[in-house]
Order: C-alpha cells, then structure tokens, then sequence
C-alpha cells in the first residue's frame, strides 16, 4: 500500500514515523517547503543566531532513507480521488492508495491597503523568514501588526537585532481574548521594559508605498502614520487549502474530518493545522493550529491507516509559549474571564515576571485549570489533578508535586496556600514539598 | 507559497555582531593585558615587572569581565544567545581558528618546550613570560615560577572571569549561579591556592579534588614516595585520595549523578563551564560522534586502569615490604572490586539489561584481561604483568592522553569541537562516573510530558552533544552515561520541560519508555 502524505511538518512527519512503526507500508512524504522536516516552531532561533537551520532539524538526513520515508520536493495542485492521483505543478502525477493532507496553515490577511507590497510579510514559512532576514538589511523600523504569539516573536527577532520596533496590537491588552486580566498586563509591562513601541488599542488601516513597490509606512486606524521599510502581518493563519477549494472534499475553514480524521472521500484523511472536526469536544476548537495536537492527530492517524482505528482525544488541553524572557504554561480550561460559577486564586511575584494562576468550580471545589508565567509545572500531574477533578484544597496542600522549577528555584506554593486563606479564611498546611519521589508515587509509575 | 523555492541563504544570517562601548572598551583592556604577557614571551625586556605582571593581569581579568558586563546589563536577565552563530569567534569562523591556534600553540610549548616560555633550565634563573610571573610565585609560595605556575594562574584567572561573566549571564537562574560559584571556589581555592601555601609551609603539593584516574599518576611510586616522605600530611593525603575513589565518589554519583564532579568540582569541567562556554554549541550531536564518543572514552579508561595496575604490581614487586599494601593485598583488593562487580550482576541483573551485545563482549574480555594479568603478576610473580615495561605505559599514557588529549586537543579545540571534547571523548574519570550514572544512580533529567516543540536549543546547546530533543521530543526521561548535569539544557528550553532531578524509586527503570501519546479506551491522550 502506498500512503502518501503532503505536508512534512510535525503532523505529516509524525504519522510517517509511526506508520513505519506499525508497518511496512510505501510511504512518501511531500512538501513544497523543505526538503527535510525541521521545527516551524524554531524559526525565530534561526533569525536570532540561535540556532542554525540544520539545527531545527530533529532528524539527521540518513534517518529517512534508513526508515524508508521517501521524500519529495513538489508543490500539489490538485487531486483526482477516482484514480486516486495527484498532479503537481510541474504535471507529475503521484498515485496514492491513501491520502493524508497536512498542509498546515498561511498567514491572515485581511485586505488592508498595501498588503501586498514588498517586505510585508507573514511569519509562517521558511521562504517568510528568508524574506524577513532579506528585509532586515539596513532596516532603521519593523511595524508588526497583530498582538498574538508569532506577532511577539516576531518582536523579539528584530529586538535582537537592535531593529526599533512598532508593535501595533488592536486590543487593549496583549492577547487578552485568552490571557487572563493579570497575565496580560504582565506582557504588556515586559514588551515595554525591552523598548518596544507597543501600541495598544491601535489597529492598521493602511500600508503606504515607499514608491518603488516596497513598504514605506503604515497608517492606523487612529490616524498615526509610522515609517519603516518592513512590515510584519501577524494576525493569526488560517488553513493552507485554497487549491482544494471547488475539489470533492468537503471543506468550511478547514478540510472537515471525522473522529477518526476521515475526511468525506474514501482514502482521504487530514490532519494538523489545515484539519476541522466536525465534531470537537466540549470546550474545545474545530481547529486548534498547535503543535501539540498536530502531532496526537499523526500519531493517532498512523494507527487507524494500519488497521487499528483509532478515534481523536486530544487530552486535556495543554499550550505553552515564550512572552521574550516570561515562558508561559497552561493546563487546562484557563478563560480570559473567569466565568461566575468559577473562582480565582492567583499569585503574583513582587518583580512581576512570575504569576500562579489556579481556576476552580466554586460549587464542588473541582480544579479548572492551572496558568503559569515564569514558573514551570509538571504536566503529568496537573493533568492527573484535571482529569480526576480534584478538589482545589486537595491540590494547594500537594502543590509541590507540580512544581517543575530548577533546582534552588525560590518555591512559592505557600503564596497560594496564603492567598487561598486570606480569600476563604481556611489555613492549610503544605504537605507536599517539591521532590521527584513524591510525584513518582503519586502517578504511580514507580516500580522497584 | 506559490511556487518550490529551492535555495536561501538562511543558514548564515547575515547579522552583524555589533559591540557596545563598554564592550569595545573591554576588549581594547583584554587585548592591552594580553600585549603585556606577548611583549614578556617575546623576551622584551620590560620594566618594573610587579607593576607589568599587575597591569596585565588586572588587564585580562578586567576587561573580560567589562566585556561580560556590558554584554548583559540594561538588558532583562534571560537566556542570551543571540547571534550566537553569527559570531566567527563561536561559529567556527576566523577568531575561531585564530584562537584555536593560539591556544594549542600555548599548551604545546607548555608540556614539550617550556624553555620557550622562560623556564629556567637547570637552575638558571627564570625569563620572558614565566620569569614576568616570579614575583606572584615568590610572594604566594617563596620559590621562583615555574610553566606551570604561570598556567595555574592563567587557568585560574579564566575561571574566574569567565565565571562571573557566566553569573551575569544566567543571573536569573539559581541552579547555574550556585554551580558556578562552587567550580570557580574549587579552582581557586582547592586547586590553586591552597597547594601552593601547602608548598609555602613546606607540605607536599596536593589538589584535594583531583582524583584518580583523571590524576592518573596518583598512583605512581614517585608520587607515593612523595607523599609518604612528607610525613602525616602525606599519608592523610593518600588515604583521602583512596576515601574518595572508593567511597565518596560513588555516593554522590548514587545520589545526584556524574554532576557533583564533573560540572561543580573538576577543574577541567570548570574550564569548559566557563571559559568554553561561548563555545558549547560548536559540539558534535550525531549519532556517529556518539559511537565514537563510547569506544573512545571507554578505551581510554581501560589503558588508564590497564596502566595503573602495571605500575602498582611494579611497585610492589620491587618493594615488596615498603607499603602497606603488597602484592597480595592488590590481588585482594583485585578480587575485591572484581567480586563486587559479579555480585552486583547476580544480583542487579536489571542494571545491565539492555546492554548491546558488543558491549558485553568488550567489557568481559577486558575483565578477563585484567584478572589474568593480576594472576600473572601475583602468582608468576611477574613485575611487568603485562610484559611491557610500566613506565613505558605510563609514559605513554602521559603523554598521548595526559598532555595531547586532555590539553592540546581539550584545550586548544574549544573553538572548533566545543567545550567538552576531553570530558566527553577521553576523561577516565568521565567514563568511570558515566557508567555509575547509566547503571546505579538516582539522577535523570526528566521530560515535561508532550510539552516539547523539538525546536532544538536544548541539543544544541548541550556541551556534551547529548541529542536531548530526540528523548524530550518522544517524552522520554534522558538517563545518558556523558551527562554531566550542566543544566543548561533544561535553562535554554524556551517551553520548560527539562528538569535535572533524582529519585530511589526508580533507579534501574530511569531510563522509561516514550510517553507522548497512549490509546485508552476513550482514545488518545498523554498519559501520566
Ligand atoms: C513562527 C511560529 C511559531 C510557532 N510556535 C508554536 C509554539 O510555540 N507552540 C505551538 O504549539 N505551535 C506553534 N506554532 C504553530 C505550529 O508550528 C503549527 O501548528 C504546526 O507547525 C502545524 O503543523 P502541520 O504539520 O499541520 O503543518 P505545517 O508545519 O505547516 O506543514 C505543512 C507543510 O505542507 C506544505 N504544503 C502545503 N501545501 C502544500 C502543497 N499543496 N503541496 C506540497 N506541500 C504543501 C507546506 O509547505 C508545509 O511545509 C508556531 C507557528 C509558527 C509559524
Ligand atoms: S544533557 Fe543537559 S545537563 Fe546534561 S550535559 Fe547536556 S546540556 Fe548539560
Ligand atoms: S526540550 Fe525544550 S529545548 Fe529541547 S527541543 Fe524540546 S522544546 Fe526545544
């Protein structure tokens, strides 16, 4: 059987790497990108001096041949599901017996004016950040249009290149349709102290020409006008799919697919970013364009092409990311508000770079959710407390088993014990301190 | 994208490293100290030499640590590798090749022509760059210097920059402040200064934290007789020496792991902490330098353990009454370690599970190897056990691993291979620890369930060359023989899911399976 997958990212590599796991299936994998699959998630590390290229690739190159992945270079353009061929733009046809599509997703653009004049980018693709690093030659200021995690990426890439930035954010505070009150002033406090010109509440109206074609200025909404010679559209992605657009396959933002990843046609699977389920879990987005769950769906797809259907579950939702120095972690349902039949503790370090966040049910006492900036907690036990709807006293009293933090990191599990008091008057004591051994036996993976 | 793209010019940014004054400033008084010592190796003849020696001293230190500061102030405190690989000194570009040859020329005219440094030959008084460090060596010990002098002082002062450089660096993270304080208080301190009031009081020189086999003539007989002339302080020495081969090493390593030694007391591992630390990222993370990396590291411990034993029957067999061990009490403590390592295996059969096949037959034809040459040596009464002279051996070993490895190549190569290239292809001590850390210790550096985005710093970053991606992006815990518990790892991942961490309750199933996904009867999900 020949399975054929277009997209190398995480989630197209992921179920090659388990489809040879679990079988001996032909497998080729497609991309028009990248001729090996390296992290999308690194790509700020190549611009800053990190890392090279070559390190974003989590495989060396002998690693596909030995597996037998065959990889191909070509950009697809359409699909004939009767014959179950592909044509590429070069008019090669690549028969399939099964499809998986993991094209991911592309940059928003919303129509402003000027949006498609050159050094206006989005930061998706590694043609994107070539153009960026072609654009920073000499740049005297980036605009960046867009307050979400790439648009803060994009603003830390050009800080570490002394480029001044213009960070125009249309909220009124950093990512506050998912950041907590708090949690987004903190970032707000953190791009500034990097002299950033973050300007909240402020939208894009237009992109002006500089004359030869190029970027020259942007002019908001509120009438500013900004000069800089690059301009970063950051504003969220939507699938890659415009070349399914009038095929068989039924598709609304994403390619529709079932819990099992089945897509309308026979043989026709698809996963990662450019995927929406028809039916997502309670609480939980048709397309979540994360890391995470384009890897769960690879690996649980991998087993339903070899014969041992498996359905979706992403789990307990989980994301993290880095705000410049602050890392963030949740787990769990954190809202931007918390809902009325929801209760707040949160903590927050005197220097303001640190915070605790824990949500839970006010009725049963049954924890919601945990969010964390500069401090690190263990997923495997958050989840286990999550999954098992532990009662917050429960988990205030044992908070040490989460504490993930290096070694002689301050630990501040009784500044929650404190907070809890001052709000519901009961003092708790702190049974569990920090430590591998008590977490061990907690999830009970010990074995002698 | 509208169309296959096939080439960009992404794998070299063409970022500018762009100084800043204080930078600028230190450089031009690093440069300035460093001219001072060139001037007196050139022979110059210069005046008023504990004003030089100062000035330059002063110099160096100074203006590294100007550098080191400015680098970091006014910026928040955070990981702070940016342009890392733009920078031709850490990117294996011009200064890097630069300071490659500097730094090897210095240790080969340290360990094969010391005259050219200024050494006095018999009796002659000191010149040119040893001679400039008389002064110091007279006011710290009462005796001229000697190369080594000048490169104990030199090393030291590295440390100690480079080590506050590194504090600024990682200000904001306790694990690597703490580390750092503790190798730059052991090279000072244990390694540096106290030997030499040692010598001043006239007691013998002893490093207290140096350790057989990376001290590989600690067990030689001009170093016993050494110590044993000197009397109680000798005697203490030696016997502290065995304690720690024997019983000290060994618990740390069960408690915390190679680390204890290697990244927070060894003078080589402090060096490659802070003096290569612009340089961890220049380490080999391919499979094929990890196999090398085994049969390396490993040989070298079997020809430092093969060359000790020769020597030790040699010893004996010439003085057969002089120690307190003989030759039968070698054998003993032969059979000893030999019994010890069989009953471990009866009865920890699961530390050794999982072995490759080639390993075990290597490792029993060495055991084999190393009883019978005891049995030669005790029963033929045979002083050469393995019929070739030992000081031929040792000679050898001192000088193809002793000078050329650990200094010309671990040194000298910082800016080409990295840091570590001694700890991780030749250290004795490495490899000894190594196999404890693999096969009976509590440490592991644990993996933040799926949280990984494989985005690579933490392998690049590894001084070692580990590839910790391959285990944290599968999330796996990464149980690794060469880990040394730097931490940097676990400080660089931008999404927070390494942590170096010991548990009992574990120790031989450390190493687990991948834990990224498993299928319930609900479906998928990341089980605990
Ligand atoms: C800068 C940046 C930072 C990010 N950081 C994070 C993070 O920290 N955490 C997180 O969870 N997520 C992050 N994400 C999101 C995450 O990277 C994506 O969710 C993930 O990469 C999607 O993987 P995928 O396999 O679905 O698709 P992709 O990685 O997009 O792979 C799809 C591939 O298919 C190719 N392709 C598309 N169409 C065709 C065609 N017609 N023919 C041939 N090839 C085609 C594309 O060129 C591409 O190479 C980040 C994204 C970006 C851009
Ligand atoms: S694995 Fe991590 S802790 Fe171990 S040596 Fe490498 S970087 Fe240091
Ligand atoms: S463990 Fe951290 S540093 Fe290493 S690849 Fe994963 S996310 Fe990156």
């Amino acid at each position: 059987m020949h399975i054929v997958i277009i997209g190398n990212g995480i989630s197209g590599i992921t179920a090659a790497r388990h489809v040879r796991k679990l079988s001996e299936h032909q497998i080729t994998v497609i991309s028009a990108e990248s001729g090996y699959f390296f992290s999308r998630t690194a790509l700020m590390y190549v611009y800053m001096g990190h890392l090279r290229l070559q390190d974003t690739q989590p495989y060396e190159n002998w690693f596909w041949e030995k597996n037998k992945i065959a990889l191909k270079r070509a950009l697809i353009q359409k699909i004939d599901h009767h014959a179950q061929v592909l044509t590429s733009h070069e008019g090669e046809e690549i028969h399939y017996d099964k499809l998986v599509i993991a094209t991911g997703s592309k940059p928003n653009k919303f129509g402003w004016p000027g949006q498609n004049l050159g050094n206006v980018h989005g930061l998706y693709s590694l043609q994107d950040l070539e153009a960026m690093e072609q654009g920073s030659q000499g740049l005297k200021r980036a605009v960046i249009v867009g307050g979400g995690l790439i648009g803060i990426e994009m603003a830390e890439m050009f800080h570490s290149r002394h480029i001044p930035v213009t960070f125009l954010v249309r909220e009124p505070s950093f990512w506050n349709h998912i950041l907590p009150h708090e949690e987004s002033e903190m970032v707000n406090r953190h791009i500034l102290e990097h002299g950033i010109d973050l300007r909240l509440g402020t939208e894009l109206q237009e992109i002006l020409d500089d004359g030869q074609g190029k970027a020259g200025a942007v002019l908001t909404k509120n009438g500013e006008r900004v000069d800089c010679a690059y301009v970063g559209l950051t504003v969220g992605v939507t699938p890659n799919i415009d070349w399914l657009k009038g095929s068989a396959l039924e598709i609304n933002r994403g390619i529709l697919v079932n819990k099992h990843l089945e897509t309308n046609l026979p043989n026709v699977y698809a996963i990662g970013d450019c995927a929406a389920l028809r039916e997502p879990q309670p609480g939980r987005k048709a397309i979540e364009a994360v890391w995470y769950t384009g890897r769960m769906m690879g690996e649980t797809l991998a087993h339903t092409l070899c014969g041992q259907p498996k359905v979706y579950d992403p789990g307990i939702w989980f994301n993290s990311a880095k705000f410049f120095d602050i890392e963030y972690q949740v787990y769990g349902q954190i809202l931007p508000k918390t809902p009325d039949d929801q209760a707040n503790l949160y903590w927050e370090h005197p220097t303001g770079k640190k915070s605790i966040r824990l949500v839970y049910e006010k009725s049963s006492g049954a924890i919601k959710g945990f969010n964390l900036m500069g401090v690190r907690y263990r997923q495997e036990v958050c989840e286990k407390w999550l999954r098992e709807k532990t009662h917050v006293e429960t988990v205030l009293q044992n908070l040490g088993l989460a504490n993930f933090d290096p070694e002689f990191y301050p630990q501040h599990e009784q500044h929650l014990l404190e907070k809890y008091e001052q709000q519901s008057g009961k003092k708790l004591p702190l049974r569990q301190k920090r430590g591998l051994n008590a977490v061990l036996k907690f999830l009970q993976k010990a074995k002698s | 994208m509208s169309q296959v793209e096939p080439s960009m010019s992404l794998s070299s940014p063409r970022m500018h490293l762009q100084l800043n004054l204080g930078q600028k400033t230190g450089l031009v008084l690093g440069f300035s100290g460093l001219l001072l010592q060139i001037l007196a190796f050139a022979g110059v003849a210069l005046p008023a030499p504990v004003l030089v020696l100062t000035l330059s001293l002063l110099g160096m230190g100074g203006g590294i640590l100007l550098y080191g500061w400015a680098s970091y102030q006014g910026k928040p405190a955070g990981i702070k590798n940016n342009g890392v690989w733009a920078n031709s000194l850490s990117n294996r570009g011009l200064w890097g090749w630069i300071s490659t040859l500097a730094i090897t020329a210095l240790y080969v005219l340290l360990y094969f022509f010391p005259q050219a440094l200024g050494q006095g030959s018999n009796g002659a008084a000191n010149t040119g760059l040893v001679g400039l460090f008389d002064p110091l060596s007279q006011f710290l010990k009462k005796q001229n210097a000697s190369q080594w002098f000048v490169y104990g002082v030199l090393y030291t002062l590295g440390i100690l920059v480079m080590g506050f450089k590194f504090i600024w660096k990682y200000r904001h993270n306790r694990y690597q402040v703490i580390r750092t304080c503790s190798v730059m208080f052991f090279q000072t301190g244990i390694a540096f200064l106290l030997p030499e009031f040692m010598q001043r009081l006239n007691q013998p020189y002893y490093d207290f934290k140096n350790m057989w086999p990376l001290d590989y003539d600690f067990f030689e007989e001009n170093q016993m007789q050494y110590l044993l002339q000197s009397g109680g302080v000798g005697l203490f020495m030696i016997v502290f020496g065995v304690l720690m081969i024997f019983i000290v090493s060994p618990v740390l390593t069960y408690f915390y792991g190679k680390r204890w030694y290697c990244s927070w007391v060894c003078g080589c591992g402090g060096l490659a902490e802070t003096v290569g630390d612009p340089f961890r990222q220049l380490s080999n993370k391919t499979l094929k330098a990890w196999q090398l990396e085994r049969w390396l590291i490993h040989a070298v411990l079997v020809f430092a353990v093969l060359m000790t034993l020769a020597t030790l029957f040699a010893i004996f067999h010439k003085n057969p009454t002089g120690y307190y061990v003989n030759s039968l009490g070698m054998a003993i403590i032969s059979a000893c370690i030999f019994g010890g390592l069989a009953l471990l295996l009866w009865f920890r059969p699961q530390a050794f599970k999982g072995l490759n096949p080639q390993v075990k037959v290597a490792a029993t034809a060495i055991l084999a190897v190393l009883v019978l040459a005891s049995a030669s040596g005790y029963f033929l009464g045979n002083p050469d056990i393995f019929f070739v002279p030992s000081d031929w051996l040792k000679a050898w070993y001192g000088f193809f691993i002793g000078a050329i490895f650990s200094g010309v190549i671990g040194v000298g190569f910082y800016p080409l291979f990295g840091s570590r290239v001694w700890c991780r292809f030749g250290c004795p001590m490495a490899a000894i620890l190594g196999l404890q850390q693999k096969f009976f210790s509590r440490f592991r550096i644990t993996t933040n369930g799926g949280q990984c985005i494989s985005c690579g710093n933490c392998s690049t970053y590894c001084e070692m060359g580990i590839d910790v991606r391959a285990y944290a992006q599968k999330g796996q815990d990464i149980v690794r023989a060469s880990c040394v518990g730097c931490g940097i790892c676990a400080a660089v991942c931008p999404r927070g899911v390494l942590r170096l961490e010991n548990s009992a309750l574990d120790v031989h199933t450390r190493a687990g399976e991948e834990r990224v996904i498993r299928f319930g009867e609900n479906g998928a999900f990341i089980e605990a």
